[in-house]
């Protein structure tokens, strides 16, 4: 039952043929069976989702009319908000806060009916691509216990890898939901910047910040989209437009006539041979598919990592400013005599960990009077360049695409040391983040050199989200007539029996 | 020795600048949905967003940008068409982000100015301060410090602190250097502000109490030679909290820079904090090394691009500026400059004016407000607006006494009381058992004593010798406690002692 889909789920919760209960307590016992491997999980919420469950069961009985995944569980990213459950973000500083509101993600989750399991691991404050900065020790890629599962989101990835959980949500700062979605061959959706409300999202950098649905088919993450998705007053921020038809795109898998553009700069050099040949072979069956393939330049690419690495870590200096000890989470040094300052500073100094530091120490550097125009300023105007960049390219396909990241999964601790190799990952998935259009990592088949799963991204422009769908359910359902079975059948049994 | 004011102004001239921030009286939080009311139990008006909990947004108040764009317009401002927030960072205990969320390079109002008007040896004269900006920021939070000296968080055993005030809307509104003012600078500030407070109050967009803090001055004050170009180090004032003290800090502040230049030393640019007691300033905050704010823009906030028609309805909705409300006011009920001069200095316009709207005629309503009451308010030590007496009390006491029923000395007796809580003028008038005697029976009994008494006073009157009456109408007034009618004690007496009474 664990292997199924979310949407199957879903039916077999409409047919009668299981409870939401059931469902949750097959999918506890597998994070029971699993996780101690796998480490997707931060916090198990076992009696919050089991009430959850036979809340869903207890309307389902009484006749009411409930949402598409009403009594599917799922795994929530702990840089969401929830109510009265551990949010830590991975972070030492934010040990044992349980906040007093929900975010508006886990509100719209509770109003579907979706059963939250508990709270998955990530990079601190999502700072990473590999979930090797969690404070709280590194989650493994079910494909391969001694490789990472991708960052910042690699919890919520490896639980839906490992069947902890069908439905997931993530957070994609410059490519946190896409690349552990391609390492863990999953699906993962960054929307619009706007479509999905950022309330409650503990922010690491707010213009780039945007959560999203995991999932494991791209029907699933259409229907948990839906289900997050709209406008929230809220976040000054939310896009207040009607949320783009993802669920019936994505049904259709339609792209006859659709112009698909390659980006030439997301490809070639630096990139693994089998990312380059999955990539190209999932063009062959687009175009089989009835679309038409373009080649069309994005020149401004180049210089996106480097100004994603100035503005990332300038908000981010300013957004974490505010864990100081004096109002929530963890206090250091608070004995006879000390300071507010110095409880401060030791307690920033005991609670965050070294990327976080190394990234504050950056963006304050980069603010910095005398400074700002350099780095700051000339980041902002690169941003600009870059959504000029897209809107041409737009103009010569409905989509645009590329390998999701330059290479399958590393080995834990390969690259903990040269963090520059570490930033390369997400050479692919920043400029979607800048430019704050969509993007989706979906799987394209597995690397021949080592086995592991490669992913293939497809950028959509501004709320036109339904498009990366439609083309997303074409390019499944030709790699899984072509595989035969789903890619994960092909990845390692984990705790004994399927 | 201390140098003279005199003795200053001869020799420098002083430049002005001033910052003066305005709380806004709107219901919610300038980012988010808290209730701004004053003096709540602490941290009790607080939620994610203005404790700043991890994930928590900020999302702009509108009445509080409809308030700010009404200010500009009424400063004369240019309404910018895209104006953004920036994020102002540094870390301090009372502000929970440990930013502040401000504007910096784009605000929302530029170029204004406001025109005062103050009393000098050659007569009243104009002067024009220049407004360079206004715009919207969120207040902090308060902290207070125990223990230690100085009240501050250096050396305190504890810090207290209170979130309710974070998140509050601030308007800045800060002038260009105030040149030009010589002598007068310590009154140009006081009109300026004044002025200022007026207008916000036509406005109705804060509370403009002074003393509550919701409309905070900080006075910016530097000297020079007279004649030089070049401009002296400035001090900034912060702790001003009422009209007075702004005239008082300009002045200390001119004074104590003289004494240093002319000592020899020089001014140390830093903030400043009023002695409300002493009057002069302490130092507080050096600001010798700018601090480094690393403002930028605010990301979670989209910029403020006020619609043109939107604009154009406020202006139209702006109400009588307050100087030409006073000319106005002046001519309507016909009031002497001294007199009107006396109102504005004594903080009574409105309340004259919402008394006369009651129905009191204009010059009763000054002379209780500006005499009695203010008498009381003084020998009390505490405003005037926050006696427990109404325009709507003393438009009733005026109108009991023009109906005759009670006599100016017996109406004081009815102000006092309502000013001790004793209730509306009509509740006095009956606990006390205050009446005018006309019952003639009884006046006649009065006069008929006192006459007796003051045989030979009473037989000068009979003689003609009406001077002599005085004496006689006094003692029947005593004899009926003052609740009599004078002129018709005098009516009935002179008829008793056969005299024509016309």
């Amino acid at each position: 039952m664990i292997r199924n889909s979310a949407a199957e789920m879903a039916a077999k919760l409409v047919a009668g043929e299981t409870t939401s209960v059931a469902l949750t307590q097959a999918h506890l016992d597998r994070i029971a069976a699993v996780d101690t491997d796998v480490h997707a999980f931060l916090y198990v919420d076992t009696e919050g989702a089991l009430a959850q469950a036979a809340a869903v069961d207890a309307k389902r009985a009484k006749g009411e009319k409930l949402s598409p995944l009403a009594g599917v569980p799922l795994a929530l990213k702990d840089v969401m908000a929830q109510k009265g459950v551990p949010t830590t973000c991975g972070s030492k500083i934010l040990e044992g806060w349980r906040p007093p509101y929900d975010s508006t993600v886990v509100a719209n989750l509770k109003k579907n009916d979706i059963v939250i399991l508990g709270k998955t691991n990530m990079d601190e404050f999502a700072m990473g691509s590999s979930t090797e900065n969690s404070a709280y020790g590194p989650t493994h890629n079910p494909w391969d216990l001694s490789r990472i599962p991708g960052g910042s989101g690699g919890g919520s990835s490896a639980a839906l890898a490992a069947f902890e959980a069908p439905l997931a949500i993530g957070t994609d700062t410059g490519g946190s939901i896409r690349q552990p979605a391609a390492v863990t061959g999953t699906v993962g959706v960054k929307p619009t910047y706007g479509g999905v409300s950022r309330f409650g999202l503990v922010a690491f950098s707010s213009s780039l910040d945007q959560a999203g649905p995991c999932a494991r088919t791209v029907l699933d993450t259409a229907l948990l989209h839906e289900a997050i998705a709209g406008h929230d007053p809220k976040d000054a921020t939310s896009i207040n437009a009607p949320v783009p038809q993802v669920v019936a795109a994505a049904k259709s898998g339609d792209v006859k006539g659709m112009k698909i553009g390659v980006v030439k700069e997301l490809n070639g050099d630096g990139y693994q041979p089998g990312v380059r040949a999955r990539f190209e072979e999932s063009l062959e069956l687009l175009a089989k598919a009835g679309a038409e393939i373009v080649e069309v330049s994005a020149p401004n690419f180049e210089y996106a990592l480097a100004a994603y690495y100035l503005i990332a870590p300038s908000e981010c200096s300013s957004n974490l400013a505010r864990f100081d000890a004096m109002r929530y989470g963890l206090r250091v040094g608070d004995i006879d005599g000390a300071s507010a300052e110095s409880v401060m500073n030791l307690t920033r100094e005991v609670g965050f960990g070294k990327e976080v530091k190394r990234r504050i120490i950056l963006g304050t550097y980069a603010l910095s009077s005398g400074y700002y125009d350099a780095y700051y300023g000339s980041a902002q105007k690169v941003r600009t360049l870059i959504t000029q960049d897209f809107i041409k390219a737009f103009e010569k396909a409905d989509v645009l695409v590329s390998p999701t990241c330059p290479t399958t999964a590393f080995k834990i601790g390969e690259k903990a040391n040269d963090p520059l190799a570490m930033y390369l990952n997400d050479i692919a998935t920043i400029p979607v983040n800048m430019a704050g259009i969509g993007g989706m990592s979906l799987p394209s088949g597995l690397a021949d050199e080592d086995g592991l799963p490669v992913g293939f991204q497809i950028m959509s422009p501004v709320m036109k989200d339904e498009r990366m769908y439609s083309v997303g359910a074409a390019l499944e359902a030709a790699l899984l007539t072509q595989w035969g079975a789903p890619l994960l059948d092909k990845a390692p049994l984990l705790g004994g029996a399927r | 020795m201390t140098l003279s004011y005199d003795d200053v102004v001869a020799k420098y001239e002083p430049v002005l600048g001033l910052e003066v921030h305005v709380e806004l009286n709107t219901n919610s939080k300038m980012f988010c949905g808290c209730s701004t009311v004053f003096g709540a139990e602490p941290n009790t008006q607080t939620c994610p967003v203005c404790l700043a909990l991890p994930g928590a947004l900020p999302v702009v108040n509108e009445k509080a940008i409809e308030s700010t764009i009404k200010i500009g317009l009424a400063l004369n401002c240019s309404i910018a068409p895209f104006s953004r927030f920036a994020r102002k960072n540094y870390f301090y205990p009372d502000m929970p982000k440990n930013f502040q969320i401000s504007q910096y390079d784009e605000p929302i109002c530029v170029d204004g100015y406001v025109d005062v008007e103050i009393e000098t040896d050659e007569g009243p004269k104009k002067f024009r301060v220049e407004v360079e900006r206004v715009h919207m920021e969120e207040d902090t939070g308060k902290s207070l410090h125990v223990g230690g000296a100085t009240g501050r968080i250096h050396g305190a055993e504890y810090s207290l602190l209170d979130y309710n005030r974070a998140g509050i809307p601030l308007v800045e509104i800060v002038t260009k250097i105030v040149p030009g003012t010589g002598k007068y600078a310590p009154e140009v500030a006081k009109a300026y502000v004044a002025e200022l407070r007026d207008i916000l109050r036509a406005l109705g967009v804060s509370d403009v109490k002074m003393e509550q803090g919701s409309l905070r001055c900080d006075a910016n004050v530097s000297l020079r030679l007279i004649g030089a170009e070049k401009l002296g180090t400035r001090s900034e004032t912060k702790n001003v909290n009422s009209l007075r003290s702004v005239e008082r800090a300009v002045r200390g502040e001119m004074i104590r820079h003289a004494e240093l230049l002319n000592a020899g030393g020089r001014v140390v640019q830093e903030t400043r904090h009023f002695q409300e007691d002493t009057g002069l300033t302490r130092s507080g905050r050096s600001k010798e090394q700018a601090e480094d704010y690393r403002y930028f823009p605010e990301p979670d906030l989209v910029p403020v691009a006020p619609d043109a028609a939107w604009i154009e309805e406020l202006r139209a909705t702006l109400p009588e500026r307050p100087s030409i409300r006073r000319k106005r006011l002046q001519e309507v009920w016909a009031v002497p400059d001294k007199e009107m001069a006396a109102m504005i200095n004594a903080d009574v316009l409105d309340i004259v004016e919402a008394t006369v709207l009651l129905g009191s005629d204009p010059t009763k309503a000054r002379s209780w407000w500006l005499g009695e009451i203010s008498r009381i308010a003084n020998d009390k030590n505490i405003a005037i607006a926050n006696l427990a007496i109404t325009p709507q009390d003393v438009a009733e006491i005026v109108a009991l006494v023009n109906a005759g029923e009670l006599t100016d000395k017996l109406a004081r007796q009815v102000v006092e009381g309502v000013i001790a809580g004793e209730g509306q003028p009509a509740d006095v008038v009956a606990k006390r058992g205050i009446k005018v005697v006309n019952d003639d029976g009884a006046l006649m009994a009065a006069i008929e004593k006192v006459c007796a008494e003051q045989t030979e006073t009473a037989e000068k009157v009979r003689n003609g010798h009406l001077p002599a009456a005085g004496a006689l109408i006094g003692a029947v007034m005593k004899e009926t406690k003052g609740q009599a009618d004078a002129a018709r004690v005098r009516e009935l007496l002179l008829g008793h002692l056969g005299q024509a009474t016309s």
